[in-house]
């Protein structure tokens, strides 16, 4: 994308006719709205932006909400990929709309955004995620321990503090566990985020509720049903290998039966 | 399922079919996970079916592939079977169990394998429960009948 700066058309003295010195381009943005007050359905609906190709999706949300359309109804909050309010499938793939810019998605046709499958719709682009965080509380995404609190810091190696590093990664964004078929059959599968912060305590060295997580994890929609489809994987707006850690939940609980 | 990104441009799911006028179905989630859901099941079972898989799978790449070349390869291919060739098989105790392994690992497998099936794309109780219903008949029916084949095989029968 070239981006003539103004100084050099003005030194040119002849700038191309239309926006060929501007970095604008008009970009389509096909978004799936719901609205439970006017209809039971939803439909894709186009909003036309002049945007910068290096904003993101998000700025382009911002834009249409501010500017076109007050109604259209999105979680953010910290606009910058780490409170994980934002995920949503744009072109058909889930992602942080505040971590994807338009370039990348080639703007040339409609961007199509529609709230994350599996999980209710509420308005929009926004869905009911308490079966998620029930998946998540489900597996006590907490430090459990025996006897009494030390008087000092619970010390850990480097080693130690390395082997569950990637899974202390994740935003609770839903980007995964939103992309997992088995998921969105009847939504009573853990989950792949529910499994990765299990994954985070099973292997700290710290924690001693390993098993009582485990126990969790093996039950009839626990960490078998996961068909390794690696779409969790590749959703992952903070690049998580979660398919890898939920078969190292599995071997663990091969490994620790036998 | 995921899509290449450069790739997945456009419509999904053939989404420019719809408008105002024909809107897209609207997605609701089956069944919401609660507090209750789901039933906590102790037991290994899914984990030993887990494991099954992945172990039968090993040996029946063993057993069915020295199956198809004995049967239909080697000594004039397809065109020697016939119920000679079977039976003199059949009247040694090792290819008896080879055909009963067989028999038996290829159809938990494939049962196992159908169960699952049924577990990720049926989505009402009942569906499932019928569903799993006939498949556990057939595949006892089977196993059993392939069985009482392989012991009580009799050479001269008439």
């Amino acid at each position: 994308m070239a981006t003539p700066t103004m100084d050099k058309a003005e030194a040119a003295g002849t700038p191309e006719p239309g926006f060929a010195d501007t970095p604008y381009i008009t970009a389509t943005f096909r978004i799936r709205r719901f609205n439970p007050e006017v209809s039971d359905q939803s439909e894709w609906e186009d909003f036309e932006v002049l945007i910068d190709p290096k904003e993101r999706v998000l700025d382009a949300l911002h834009k249409i909400k501010w500017e076109l359309d007050g109604t259209l109804t999105f979680r953010r909050s910290c606009a910058h990929g780490v409170c994980g309010s934002d995920a949503m499938r744009i072109n058909g793939k889930n992602r942080l709309a505040c971590k994807t810019l338009i370039k990348d998605l080639n703007p040339d046709k409609p961007i199509t955004i529609e709230a994350i499958k599996g999980l209710t719709v509420l308005k929009d682009l926004v869905v009911d995620m308490d079966p998620f965080f029930q998946a998540y509380r489900d597996v006590m995404p907490f430090l459990i321990t025996k006897g009494n609190e030390p008087t000092r810091e619970r010390l850990q190696s480097a080693e130690d503090r390395e082997r569950f590093d990637d899974t202390t990664k994740c935003i609770l964004c839903a980007a995964c566990t939103s992309s997992c078929p088995v998921f969105w059959n009847d939504g009573q599968y853990f989950g792949p985020a529910a499994i990765v912060n299990a994954h985070r305590f099973i292997f700290d060295s710290r924690d001693e509720g390993g098993e009582q997580r485990l126990e969790i994890l093996n039950d009839k929609d626990g960490v078998w049903r996961c068909r390794t489809t690696f779409n969790c994987t590749d959703a992952c707006p903070r690049g998580i290998e979660v398919t890898k850690a939920i078969q190292e939940v599995k071997r663990a609980l091969i490994t620790r039966r036998f | 399922m995921s899509t290449d990104t450069s790739a997945a441009i456009g419509p999904v799911e053939g989404g420019s079919l719809f408008d105002a006028d024909n809107p897209a179905p609207f997605i609701e989630a089956p069944r919401a996970r609660t507090k209750k859901t789901p039933k906590s099941t102790r037991g290994n079972f899914e984990m030993y079916a887990w494991l099954f898989m992945r172990l039968s799978g090993v040996v029946l790449v063993v057993l069915v592939l020295g199956h198809l070349l004995i049967q239909l390869v080697l000594d004039g291919g397809v065109s020697k079977i016939g119920f000679a060739f079977v039976a003199g098989r059949w009247a040694s105790p090792f290819w008896q169990v080879w055909d009963l392994l067989m028999l038996w690992l290829a159809m938990l497998h494939g049962a196992n394998g159908l169960r699952t099936v049924i577990n990720d794309y049926a989505e009402r109780a009942n569906t499932r429960l019928w569903l799993k219903g006939l498949l556990y008949t057939a595949t006892v029916f089977t196993i059993l009948l392939g069985t009482l084949v392989i012991f009580t095989f009799d050479p001269n029968i008439r």
